[in-house]
């Protein structure tokens, strides 16, 4: 009848408080990031009083976003800041493979989730290669996102911050060009939300390592057979 | 042609004009150039003194939009620009001299003065096969500008053709136009526009010949006097803007209203040029106050931002209209199908993987049981 797995975990404290509430930061941001940016590409046709005098709905959305933006951006630079002084599961080291054992495992990951092959390969406690190297490119995705928000916001502020980003504009050719890659980019955080949300999920499931509430409480569990 | 080298207010008084004129004449150059009242006597400083600086206006791949938007300049009416203001040596367009002359008289223009005279460009400058889309007396675009700009105070990029290309630079470019900052190595002073407003141009001539210095420029290269807010900032429109009242077809109800044209296409949002203030045709209206968005003419590119009446430029690759969103739709869509699918899968090998793992929980009781006896 056994159903219980006579296997002994080890309780291993993973994240720490500054990468949890960086982590349940950014998601609200980027979720309020993302309605609001694509109200404002895509405006409602919601009615009507008749003057302009009698609403400001679209201004408040707008500053939604630029005032959710700045917190997004800071929290960012808190999270790469936590990169160089935070435990072993938070370096910088996590999210760029540059040693074999991680490509090994990038190998492994997506054997688990393509080809959904057992996961006894994962050894990782925190990051797994792959996700740590998705993250990475995520950190870009975030690096490009404020360079072009804040460009596009640089024009009509007087402020120290959007203005240290105005050079992006001639760069990329006028607003119009960095307002459509602004939007483009939008795309990418959706699509990665979905993915991200459904691959925890999985990951906990073939793994039973406590992905999902990990990211709450701090703690993950590894197997005291395989703990190197 | 200026041999003598007046300045404006002699070849004023040599035309009859009286000083009030004079003073009249300053005060709307002034205004239009928008410097502010107390440099008023700078202006009449400069066009006292300083001698007329000749002029050599060069047109190459353009459709003369540009000359069109100048002579309808309101102030300081063109005719005192071209004839009291300016000595205009040389345009394809303006001048009498035609063949031998007109050539002649941009060579003694550039032989005797310089370092001094303006050179004013309109249109762009192909590149492609040696140049050949564009030839004036058997001499290419290229060759001829180079030559002009060499010895030129200040050059002037009028309009998107010569700033950006425009749409001879639009996708697929068959002539190679290019812009002609990319081709002369001395800063151009960028006057964008399809065409520019007319008195955008006079007034940044003005600056020049009253400060004898270009005037401050953005990080694009255009006078920030006349391209540093958007279209948008300054818009009549902008309050419904703020307040979420769109135009969202051209013949509704909210159209009639005078709504914002943002979801039509409209892009003074990120378009950097001055008709919501100074307005066209002596400030009478503009694209907006007609009731059609801006198409963003100054803007580098805008032919290929298409279609004007979106605005999310069409998608390479995917068709007309397919903008970002609907691409970004599709790839959404089949990121949540393909999670479902995975998920199905998954759950579909539940039964097998939790079998095999009861069965390895079997075996390392049967081993722990192994180890104990």
């Amino acid at each position: 009848m056994a159903t219980t797995q006579a296997v002994h975990y080890r309780r291993v404290y993973v994240w720490q408080l500054p990468v949890r509430l960086y982590h349940w930061l950014n998601a609200l941001c980027v979720a309020v990031l993302i309605v609001t940016g694509y109200l404002i590409g895509n405006p409602l046709a919601i009615s009507y009083s008749s003057e302009a005098y009698q609403q400001y709905w679209f201004g408040t959305v707008r500053f939604a976003h630029f005032v959710t933006a700045f917190i997004f951006f800071f929290n960012f630079l808190v999270r790469t800041y936590w990169g160089f002084v935070g435990n072993e599961h938070s370096r910088w080291t996590n999210f760029i493979p540059l040693r074999k054992k991680q490509f090994d495992e990038i190998g492994n990951v997506l054997k688990v989730d393509i080809l959904q092959a057992k996961a006894g390969d994962i050894s990782s406690t925190g990051h797994n290669a792959l996700a740590g190297f998705t993250y990475f490119l995520t950190c870009l995705a975030f690096a490009f996102q404020s360079c072009t928000g804040f460009a596009l916001y640089s024009s009509m502020s007087e402020s120290f911050l959007p203005r240290m980003f105005a050079w992006v504009v001639p760069l990329m050719g006028g607003d119009f060009a960095v307002r459509q890659w602004h939007h483009i980019a939008m795309w990418f955080f959706i699509v990665f939300t979905i993915v991200h949300v459904y691959l925890v999920f999985y990951h906990d499931y073939v793994e039973g390592r406590g992905t999902t509430s990990s990211m709450v409480g701090g703690w993950k569990f590894e197997r005291e057979d395989e703990h190197k | 042609m200026s041999e003598t080298k007046l300045s404006v207010w002699q070849a004023m008084q040599a035309k009859g004009y009286s000083r009030r004129e004079f003073l009249r004449f300053c005060s709307f150059a002034a205004a239009a150039a928008g410097i502010h009242a107390s440099g008023v006597t700078s202006v009449v400083h400069a066009l006292e003194k300083k001698p007329r600086p000749p002029v050599v206006w060069l047109h190459f791949q353009e459709c003369t939009c540009c000359s069109e938007s100048f002579i309808r300049s309101s102030h300081p009416i063109v005719s005192d620009v071209i004839f009291d203001y300016l000595s205009l040596d040389y345009t394809e367009t303006l001048q009498a001299a035609a063949g031998a002359q007109a050539e002649q008289c941009m060579h003694d223009t550039m032989k005797n003065y310089p370092g001094e005279y303006i050179l004013l460009v309109e249109g762009s400058v192909p590149t492609n096969d040696g140049g050949i889309h564009c030839t004036i007396a058997g001499r290419t675009a290229e060759d001829i500008l180079q030559e002009a700009a060499k010895d030129a105070a200040a050059v002037i990029a009028w309009g998107s053709c010569a700033s950006n290309g425009c749409i001879q630079a639009a996708n697929p470019n068959p002539t190679g136009a290019t812009p002609i900052h990319e081709i002369i190595s001395k800063p151009v002073i960028k006057v964008p526009g399809c065409p520019p407003i007319g008195d955008v141009m006079t007034a940044v001539v003005t600056h020049i010949l009253v400060y004898g210095r270009m005037p401050e420029l953005d990080g694009q290269g255009r006078p920030k006097e006349f391209y540093g807010r958007r279209v948008h900032d300054t818009c009549y429109r902008r309050p419904y803007y703020d307040a979420g009242l769109f135009v969202e077809a051209w013949d509704d109800e909210k159209a009639r209203k005078g709504y914002c044209l943002y979801k039509m296409g409209c892009r003074g949002p990120v378009t950097y040029n001055a008709c919501s203030v100074t307005r066209w045709n002596e400030g009478t209206s503009y694209p907006i106050q007609s009731g059609h968005g801006c198409i963003g003419c100054s803007e580098n590119g805008f032919w290929d931002n298409g279609p004007f009446y979106q605005h999310l430029a069409s998608f390479p690759g995917f068709g007309i209209e397919t903008t970002a969103d609907t691409v970004g739709t599709v790839v959404g869509l089949a990121a949540t199908a393909g999670v479902a699918a995975h998920a199905i899968s998954t759950n579909i090998r539940k039964k097998h993987l939790i079998d095999q793992q009861i069965e390895e929980a079997n075996g390392d009781e049967k081993n722990a049981e192994g180890g104990k006896a």
